[in-house]
Formats: structure tokens, C-alpha cells, sequence
């Protein structure tokens, strides 16, 4: 089975069987990270250009190591070192990056639609590494391989995302992806960041996180991104943290054998304390070795039928 | 082939892997996927058996390392890669069910020197049909069956062994 399209734009347009696909897919890439020589010959001679219009650690770095490893060579860019500065618009920078024949783009932009934009534009395999807040692909892909590692499937699982869900791509993501897999999806938030109609989406919404929490089987706390809060949405971090955080008290109401998630970067002592990020449910830096994992798959995938 | 005859080559094959290399020292079995696997498990079980002692063993996915890799139309599955050793100073057997252009050992040998330098790698496998596309030979062969490009053999094993067999189509 191949993927149906030539980009990865977002989980919504997946089918059950391509998710599938993907995870299988990753779950084999990841022995290659355990190996003396982490590399494999596959992509040799395909282009790979990271283009970040926005600030990031993880998901950069983890698609450069997933093209590495599989001997594609990469290029970076990001925003501020590019000619973004003196203006140049987006249309124009991806069409002269096109003019230097990559074969795969992955951007990340603050417009939600960015990575579609080119998509439509550009023969190359596009990948969307997150769109203003509409979606982060790889993000959900690798936070579903992580619940399959840890679960066996997610079909009846119960799955709480609880945070700042209006401007998270990764709860939109992840509420596609999770929904599709027969998971039963709790969100949980302040009510200025619980978009309306989200109950659409196949969804409980709770505005209480002890409601959200009750015996999950996964929680993912969402980081708070107060850089795409236009106007305070909230009186004080202190009282968000009091209400939304997950700590020893609460995470007792979830299963005993819950796992833990968090997106990164992680707001220490805001939506989650210190003890419970580092303590024995946590699975937040297996996330970040998937993370390779999905996005080596996702490579190779993307890059069939070439002459 | 039938089953019988399968068996019989395996035994001669363990027979010959064991004199050829004197006994298990720093031997390592590895499968191909996906139809090296089974006769390479018969295979480390046989040996065992004669020397009584395990030996390691290990699966190989060669996928990664094909040269048509991206050519081909459709993605080929990925499957998980066992080795859980280094292959430093070994002496690796690689096992397929048939050696036909030479092209999947010569991806298998650029795999497992990601592993480590092996002291040497034999190649055995149940069916040689010829038709090399490499310089590539096998060291332990179960039988030379001379084939038309046209033809397919596959090998069937299964878990009852009564059944197993090698069977010529016409493609």
C-alpha cells in the first residue's frame, strides 16, 4: 500500500489504513536509531529542505536527523536568516527553492493554510511541520505511535487533551488522528480556548479537568502558547496552573497505568509539575524518539516512483 | 521439492555450514526477510541440535538497501531488522529461500557491514536459478534448479511441515 497523495498536509485528509501505514511503517525505521551506524542508504540523492518560519528545536532537528539517517541530504532555512527579512513573500521563496530541484519541502509557518499553498504550487512532496494553529501532522503521528507502543491499538482508549485547545495544532491533529483510530477523545480547557462547535469533531468537551481525566488511559497536556494569544485569554498563569495543571493530586483520578504526554516545549509548573513531566507515567521524550521514527517513514513514504 | 527433500537438503546444508566453519565459534545465522526467515530459524535449530548449543541468530530486512528502492512504483514494506549484536570478528551465514540476480545478497552484504566488520559472511540458500545479475555465488545451496526468466519459484514453508514445497510457475 502507498500513501494516496504526494504531500503530508495534515491528519484529516488520512485514512485509517494510511495512518496505519505510517506507524507500521515507523515502527520498523525505529531500530535504525539503535544501531553503531544510524544511517541507511535509501534516500541518497533526494533533496530535503527544512523552510521555518517559525521558531522550533524538536521538529526541525528531528526531521534533519530522520533525512540524515536516511542519507537524504538537507538544507535549513529559517525565517530569520533568509531573505523573508527583506521581504520576500512565501510564494516567491518557494518558487525559487523550487528552482534548485528538492525533492521534499517541509514548512512551518504561522498561517494556518501555508504548507497547502505550496502544496498546490509546487510539484515536491510537501510536508506541513505546523500551520499557524490547524495542524502538525508529525507531531500526531509520532503521539499516536507512542499510545500504540504503550497501549497496543487506540481503539476504546480514553484519551484526554486538556489545555489551550483554540490555538493548539496539535490537539486539532491529534483529535483527527485519535477519533479515526476509534479512540474516545476528552478535551478539557478554559472556556475562551474551547472553539466553538468542537463537539462536531467527535469529542467530549469538559471545562473541569477532573471530568477530562477520570480514568484515562492517556492524558496530553498541551503546552500554553501565550505567543498566539492576541489578547490574555486568562486572569493569571498562577490561576490556569491551579485549575488546568496536571499534578500528583489529579492524575490520581486517571488510570493507574496512565501514560503521560506532552508536545514540548514544556511549561514546568503550568500545565504540568515538574514531577509528573520527569515521573514514571511520562512518556514525553519516547515522544521525541518516535518523533525520528515517523518522520523517517514519512521520507520514504513520500519519496516513491522516481526515475 | 517436496518436504521430505527440504528437510534433507536443510540437514546436509547444517551438515556443511558446522565442517566448513569447525563447529559454532563466533557463528551468527541471519534471515532475510521475508523468505529466508523460517529456514533460517530450521536452520539454527538444526545446528543446535547437532552441536548442542544455541547460536545466535538474527532477522534482516533488506529493503533499505535495494537498489531499485525509489525506482519502483509502489513503496515496499518495511519490516523490523534483528540484530541485537555487533558483527564484529563473526561469521555470519546469511540465509535466503532463493538466489536468483544476486541483487538482494548484494543489498544484504552492504547491510550487515552497518554492523560491524564480520570475519566472513557464507551465503546458503534452499534454491540457486541462476540467472545472476551480479558476481555473486552461494556457499551452501539446497538445490540448482536452472529456470527460465519467465518462470517464478516459490518456496512454501509452513509451520506443519508435511507441507512444505517448491513449486515452479509460469509467470
Amino acid at each position: 500500500m502507498d500513501l494516496s497523495g504526494k504531500d503530508m498536509l495534515g491528519i484529516k485528509d488520512l485514512s485509517r489504513e494510511e495512518i496505519d501505514l505510517i506507524l507500521d511503517t515507523a515502527r520498523s525505521f525505529k531500530e535504525i536509531s539503535t544501531r553503531r551506524i544510524k544511517k541507511v542508504p535509501t534516500l541518497r540523492g533526494i533533496t530535503v529542505i527544512t523552510l521555518f518560519f517559525e521558531a522550533s528545536t524538536r521538529t526541525r532537528t528531528s526531521f534533519e536527523i530522520a533525512a540524515k539517517r536516511l542519507s537524504a541530504d538537507t538544507i535549513n532555512i529559517s525565517a530569520s536568516t533568509s531573505s523573508v527579512v527583506k521581504g520576500e513573500t512565501l510564494i516567491d521563496t518557494a518558487r525559487n527553492l523550487e528552482s534548485m530541484n528538492p525533492d521534499i519541502i517541509v514548512i512551518r509557518h504561522s498561517a494556518a493554510g501555508a504548507a497547502h499553498i505550496l502544496a498546490g504550487l509546487l510539484e515536491q512532496s510537501i510536508i506541513n511541520a505546523g500551520d499557524g494553529a490547524h495542524e502538525h501532522p508529525t507531531q500526531a503521528l509520532l503521539d499516536m505511535l507512542t499510545i500504540r507502543e504503550k497501549k497496543g491499538s487506540m481503539e476504546g482508549l480514553k484519551i484526554a487533551i486538556v489545555g489551550d485547545i483554540a490555538h493548539s495544532r496539535v490537539a486539532r491533529s491529534n483529535i483527527y488522528g485519535l477519533t479515526k483510530m476509534g479512540a474516545n477523545v476528552a478535551v478539557c480547557g478554559p472556556a475562551m480556548m474551547i472553539p466553538m462547535g468542537l463537539d462536531q469533531m467527535g469529542v467530549s468537551v469538559h471545562y473541569n479537568m477532573e471530568d477530562a481525566i477520570k480514568d484515562a488511559d492517556v492524558v496530553m497536556m498541551l503546552r500554553m502558547q501565550l505567543e498566539r494569544q492576541k489578547k490574555n485569554l486568562f486572569p493569571s498563569l498562577r490561576e490556569y496552573a491551579n485549575l488546568f495543571s496536571l499534578n500528583r493530586n489529579n492524575i490520581k483520578l486517571a488510570k493507574n497505568d496512565v501514560i503521560v504526554m506532552h508536545p514540548g516545549p514544556v511549561n514546568r509548573g503550568v500545565e504540568i509539575t515538574p514531577e509528573i513531566a520527569d515521573g514514571p507515567n511520562s512518556v514525553i521524550l519516547e515522544q521525541v524518539t518516535n518523533g525520528v521514527a515517523v518522520r523517517m517513514a514519512l521520507l520514504y513514504l513520500l519519496s516513491g516512483g522516481r526515475k | 521439492m517436496d518436504a521430505g527433500e527440504i528437510e534433507r537438503s536443510l540437514t546436509r546444508i547444517a551438515y556443511e555450514i558446522l565442517e566448513r566453519n569447525k563447529g559454532t565459534d563466533h557463528l551468527i545465522i541471519i534471515g532475510i526477510r521475508k523468505g529466508g526467515i523460517l529456514l533460517a530459524e530450521r536452520l539454527r535449530d538444526k545446528i543446535s541440535t547437532i552441536e548442542g548449543t544455541e547460536i545466535m541468530y538474527g532477522a534482516l530486512d533488506i529493503t533499505l538497501y535495494r537498489d531499485d528502492v525509489l525506482t519502483t512504483g509502489k513503496r515496499p514494506e518495511i519490516e523490523k531488522t534483528y540484530i541485537p549484536f555487533p558483527l564484529d570478528h563473526k561469521r555470519v551465514v546469511i540465509v535466503d529461500d532463493v538466489l536468483f540476480t544476486g541483487r538482494t545478497i548484494r543489498a544484504a552484504m552492504d547491510a550487515l557491514m552497518d554492523f560491524g566488520r564480520p570475519e566472513l559472511i557464507q551465503l546458503a540458500v534452499l534454491i540457486d536459478r541462476g540467472h545472476r545479475e551480479l558476481p555473486i555465488r552461494a556457499d551452501f545451496i539446497g538445490e540448482t534448479l536452472p529456470s527460465s526468466l519467465w518462470e517464478n519459484i516459490s518456496v512454501n514453508l509452513t509451520d506443519d511441515r508435511n507441507k512444505d514445497e517448491v513449486v515452479i510457475e509460469e509467470g
